[in-house]
Order: C-alpha cells, then structure tokens, then sequence
C-alpha cells in the first residue's frame, strides 16, 4: 500500500491580529467536526489505547561496565553548504591561480563541482595546466571572459579526480627496487583524451581573441611598482 | 600655508602673472575630501581662507582654498551667479575641453585610465612596448 499523502495541516481559525483568532472555542469545535466524530464513535471520542509491544530480545548483560561514566558528544546534525561561488567567477573566466605547482598561471575557469572547487583547465596545450580542481581562496577572477560554449563539462565531477586505489602489494627485499619502478603513475590515455576533447573547442574561441593565447601562456608576476590593493584584475 | 596674491598685482620682475589668483570665476581642482578630482570654479570669497565654489553637477559649497589646486582657467562670470547663468558661461568658456587639452588635464586623463587597466589590458600593453622598443 502506498504511504498515506499528508496534505499540510492548514488552519481553519484565521488571524485577525497575530495571537487572536478569528473563531472562538465553541465555534472552533463545530468548525473541526468533532460533534461529528464523536457521534460516529458514539457519543465519546474514539480512544487509541497503545498497542501491545512486541516484547524486545532479551539483552544480555555487558561484558565490561567503564569504570568512570563516559560523556557522549552531543548530536551534530550540521550540513555544510556548498561553498559560495564569488559573483566574478563565471563559466569561462580567465583566473589567476596564486600556489601550487602552477602559481601565476592564468587559466580558464569551467564549473564549480560539487564539493566547491572550481575545475579549471589550461588550456593543456597553451600553458600545460590540465583539467584540475583548484580551490576559489587561492585564485585571483581577472574580468577577462572567454566563450566556452563549445565546451562539454557535464561528465566531470569530483569522483573524476579522485586517487586511484592501490592493491597492497607484499615487497619482498630482492623485488623492492622493481616493484617501485612499476608503480609509475601513467595517465591513462582516455584521460588524456578527454583533455582534448574539452581544449579543442576551448582553443578555438581563445584563438579568435587576439593576444589572449599569449596572454593565458604567460605567467602572472607582481612588477616593481605594482600594488596589489590598487589593481583592477 | 599659500600666500594668496591680491588680484591686481603684478610681479615686479616681469610683467606676467606667475601663479593663478584665487578669484572670481577661476577654475580649480579639488585634491583632497569628497569631491577629489573634480573641477570646480571658484564664485565667491568668504574670507582669507574659504571660497563658494560651485560646478554644474554639484550643489553649491563653500570649501577651504587648501582643498583647491588652481588652475590657470578662469570664466567670466559676476559674483555669485544663478546657476542657469552659471552652466551658460562654463558652457562659453570651454571650461571642459581647455581642461582636457591641457597638459595637466591630460595626465589626468592618463592617469585614469591606467588605473581602470585590467590585467589582459596591461598584458597587451607590455606586449606593445616592447614591440615599440624592438622598432627604434
């Protein structure tokens, strides 16, 4: 049988002003039908007396009583919210990624994940930076935008880039040496073409911009004489 | 602090003036509180060391002359103008366009507009300098 499809208790008493009702108790018990009730049960309100408890498994008695009385932490029932995209930050902007291995490259920014990260990509073949996860801290949203119409993200997400589980492998001393050779991490080869299958479109409209291909090869570096606080990125 | 000239007086050395005289109709630049940057005219003295100063887009107000940098623009207006009259005669001046062709109002321009610079805009710009140098 289906689950019963509670509509939403609605109120049939008013507010005339906020704590006062528009129907007194009288007309409220009219109102509710309980004369109704109360007819077809007879002239008394129908009773639900509870209902005999199947009787529980006996428990048996624990091993082991801790001497002193352990506090348990209170529930937590916290859910964190998905992290607030800056309003700068729009599919196809140009940022600035300002650590890690590729600080002060500039890159295009595609979709926000579901964890809060931003996926990024180089492009590859411009600047070297592959599709990545990047965090919004460490990232400067220049105002440059490029097209990424042509750009197909449904199929990232964060399970994408996530490590690889590695089998445990017994090392035995003679074969120490070899096994680290094998375990050479290696792209796999649909990663890399997924790369391209999201750059070719990328690099076309980056290629109509003049400059911009340049512009995105280049590193970002503060000058003499630059102040941070009086850019406008 | 600035010693004002008294309008009228000449240096005795040559016969130009030298510095611009606080006075009726002159044109200067607020460099300091609210209003800095914008150019204003001058349209009444308070005293020693308050002016009226007015502009066609701003309510009339009186400001310490400290505030002021002056220009070497003046208008031809009485004192203490309605405001209609006043926007006619910064309108038969030129006020707008002798600022912009003047060599101070042109760093200004300048100014600006490398502040507004973004960062592809300053790439672009560094690209070009250095074709620029490449050339000579």
């Amino acid at each position: 049988m289906a689950p019963k499809q509670r509509t939403p208790k609605v109120s049939r008493n008013p507010d005339l002003v906020r704590g006062v009702g528009k129907y007194s108790r009288s007309k409220m018990y009219h109102k509710r039908g309980l004369w109704a009730i109360k007819a077809k049960n007879g002239g008394v309100f129908p009773r639900h007396d509870a209902q005999p408890k199947a009787p529980a498994p006996a428990a048996k008695a624990p091993k082991f009583y801790p001497a002193d009385d352990v506090k348990k932490p209170l529930v937590n029932k916290r859910k964190p919210k998905p992290t607030k995209l800056r309003a700068s930050i729009t599919p196809g902007t140009v940022l600035i990624i300002l650590s890690g291995r590729f600080k002060g490259k500039r890159v295009v920014f595609l979709k926000q994940l579901s964890s809060g990260l931003l996926l990024v990509t180089g492009p590859f073949k411009i600047n070297g930076v592959p599709l990545r996860r990047v965090n919004q801290s460490y990232v400067i949203a220049t105002s440059t935008k490029v097209d990424i119409s042509g750009v197909n993200v449904e199929k990232f997400d964060d399970k994408y880039f996530a490590k690889e589980v590695q089998k445990k492998k017994k090392k035995g001393e003679g074969e120490f040496f070899e096994a680290e050779n094998e375990e050479k991490n290696v792209l796999p080869q649909e990663k890399k073409e997924e790369q391209k299958a999201v750059d070719t479109a990328l690099i076309k409209s980056i290629e109509a911009v003049p400059d911009l291909k340049t512009y995105l090869a280049a590193r970002f570096s503060l000058k003499a004489g630059m102040k941070p606080h009086e850019l406008k990125f | 602090s600035k010693i004002y000239r008294i309008a009228g007086q000449t240096d005795t050395a040559s016969n130009t003036v030298l510095t611009p005289l606080v006075e009726i109709g002159r044109v200067a630049l607020v460099n300091y509180g609210k209003e800095y940057g914008r150019l204003i005219v001058i349209v009444d003295v308070v005293d020693q060391n308050k002016a009226l100063v007015d502009a066609p887009d701003m309510v009339r107000t009186q400001m310490n002359l400290n505030r002021l940098s002056l220009t070497d623009i003046k208008i031809d207006i009485k004192r203490v103008p309605k405001k209609k009259t006043f926007v006619k005669a910064m309108e038969a001046a030129d006020v707008k366009n002798k600022w912009e062709s003047s060599s101070w109002g042109r760093k200004l321009i300048v100014q600006k507009r490398r502040a507004s610079l973004n960062d592809f805009d300053r790439f672009k710009i560094m690209l070009a300098k250095i074709k620029k140098a490449g050339i000579v």
